[in-house]
């Protein structure tokens, strides 16, 4: 059997969701994001970067082709300036681009990530997204709820499927282009704590 | 994206001795600060545990108003201390001063002075980040990466990219310090104006003097049109103003006899009719608006990357 280049064999993987979990995953969250938002004329989908970025096209994109949304309004929130860990850790931090070409004083703002884990870079965007007004309300949408790990009081919205993990395992996100292929759980003896 | 995701320097004194890896993730990171300043709310606070002391020695209008923007954007605390009315007055020295300022619990120093080699001598001395804002006629690095991040933005990557310094290089330390910047971000640079105000020894820069400033104009992709230095000149460097502005001056006319016209920069402040006429300051082909804008982005950028290497672990 031919190893992927990524094999390490200290690291054990178990698989969250398999293709078919992630396609029912995704329609659920859509569906569930359709049923509070409709018309969508009030509200904002914002990804945060960097993760968040894939998750959120693949939700515009399904809400759009398959509920007959219309465009929804949606941006892109890199939380870099606003981490309270600046300068308490030895790897720099590295930003992404943010793309907030949207309004979103008086409208309701989904926040959008991949996994939800200490709470903490949820924090960070909420403090981000002031700088580009007072939404009406915020809500919080993940694939991933690493539920037993909040270092802060929040909580998900909307959440695709709940793990209860320990702090040395990562969730990991397999994307073949813009297709969610797999969520797995890692987790090696070594591994740094993320 | 640069190769590296920290500073190699530990201050910012001037671009010569800057590698070029450190000028690239300045002004990748600058990028960032510039979607910042345009955001509804300008602030962001990245930097609410450091100090900033602007030391300036020397008078200055734009160079401290961006600065001091740029420190309160990423919500730094800042202390202000202009010489005229301290205690350098009253015969105390420089290092003293500083460290008085120090004492204090000041994480960065911003550093203007009219003698040369002033911040080296602190960053030899004292222990926080020293950031050069113009050193006499040695250099003015936060200049030159605001000139250098502005080109990049108009024209693309400066490799390969022909850009002319004119008018008073000799009295100039932005001309030293956008030399060695844009020269290690792989551009050519010339330089045109009167011969008594190019340093004979221009060359061993790797710099071409270009005598006529048309043909200077006709080669450059930049044209980085500096202020002529009044208050520096100690003798007749030329015979009138009027004669400068008629061999050197950027005038439309100049402009429109060309096939291609390069991208038009000065430093500020501008003397009207002298260096470069109104018309051509207004017109489209000049960046100086921009450049002003840029500089609190490009200020962010050195100060949160200085700020970023020392972690709270090694300040307690």
């Amino acid at each position: 059997m031919q190893k992927s280049p990524n094999f390490d064999p200290e690291m054990a993987q178990k698989t969250l969701l398999n293709q078919r979990d992630c396609a029912v995953t995704l329609s659920r969250l859509c569906h569930q994001l359709n049923e509070v938002h409709v018309p969508w004329n009030r509200t904002v989908l914002v990804g945060l970067q960097p993760r968040g970025s894939k998750l959120l096209k693949a939700l515009v994109h399904q809400l759009e082709s398959e509920f007959g949304t219309g465009p929804i309004a949606h941006g892109l929130l890199d939380i870099t300036f606003h981490r309270d860990d600046f300068r308490r850790r030895d790897e720099p931090l590295v930003a992404s681009p943010t793309e907030m070409d949207v309004l979103i004083e008086g409208k309701r703002v989904v926040l959008i990530d991949d996994v939800l884990y200490t709470g903490r870079s949820v924090r960070a965007a909420l403090d981000a997204l002031g700088d580009f007004g007072r939404p009406e309300r915020v809500e919080l949408c993940v694939l991933v709820d690493r539920r037993f790990s909040r270092e802060l009081p929040i909580q998900p919205d909307y959440s695709g499927r709940r793990v209860d993990a320990l702090n040395h395992e990562r969730v990991r996100l397999n994307w073949n282009g813009d297709q969610l292929e797999s969520v797995l759980l890692e987790s090696s003896e070594n591994a740094p704590q993320h | 994206m640069p190769r590296n995701t920290k500073l190699q320097s530990r201050h910012l004194l001037g671009l010569q001795h800057v590698p070029a890896d450190d000028l690239h993730l300045i002004l990748h990171w600058a990028g960032h600060f510039k979607e910042v300043i345009n955001r509804p709310i300008k602030r962001v606070p990245s930097l609410r545990d450091i100090t900033i002391a602007n030391l300036f020695f020397e008078n200055s209008t734009r160079t401290r108003l961006s600065f001091e923007l740029a420190e309160k954007r990423l919500s730094a605390d800042v202390v202000n201390f202009a010489a005229s009315n301290s205690s350098v007055k009253k015969g105390e020295t420089l290092t003293d001063t500083v460290n008085n300022i120090l004492a204090m619990k000041v994480d960065v120093v911003v550093i203007r002075h009219a003698d040369a080699g002033v911040p080296q001598f602190l960053a030899d001395r004292v222990p926080a980040h020293i950031v050069n804002a113009g050193d006499g006629t040695h250099e003015h690095p936060t200049q030159a990466l605001l000139d250098a991040f502005t080109m990049q933005e108009r024209i693309g990557s400066l490799e390969g990219k022909n850009i002319v310094i004119v008018g008073d290089i000799l009295h100039s330390r932005v001309a030293l310090s956008n030399i060695f910047g844009l020269q290690k971000l792989g551009a050519n640079v010339a330089v045109s104006g009167p011969s008594t105000l190019i340093p004979r020894a221009i060359h061993e820069l790797g710099v071409e003097v270009i005598p006529n400033v048309d043909d200077a104009l006709a080669w450059a992709d930049v044209a980085n049109v500096l202020r002529v230095q009044h208050e520096r000149m100690d003798r007749a460097f030329f015979p009138s103003i009027r004669e400068y502005h008629n061999r050197y001056g950027i005038t439309m006319d100049r402009l429109k006899r060309l096939e291609k016209v390069p991208l038009i920069m000065h430093p500020g402040p501008i003397n009207r009719g002298v260096e470069l006429t109104s018309e051509v300051a207004d017109s489209p082909h000049a960046a100086i608006l921009n450049q002003v804008e840029n500089g609190v982005a490009v200020r962010m950028a050195v100060l949160y990357l200085l700020a970023a290497q020392s972690t709270t672990t090694d300040v307690v």
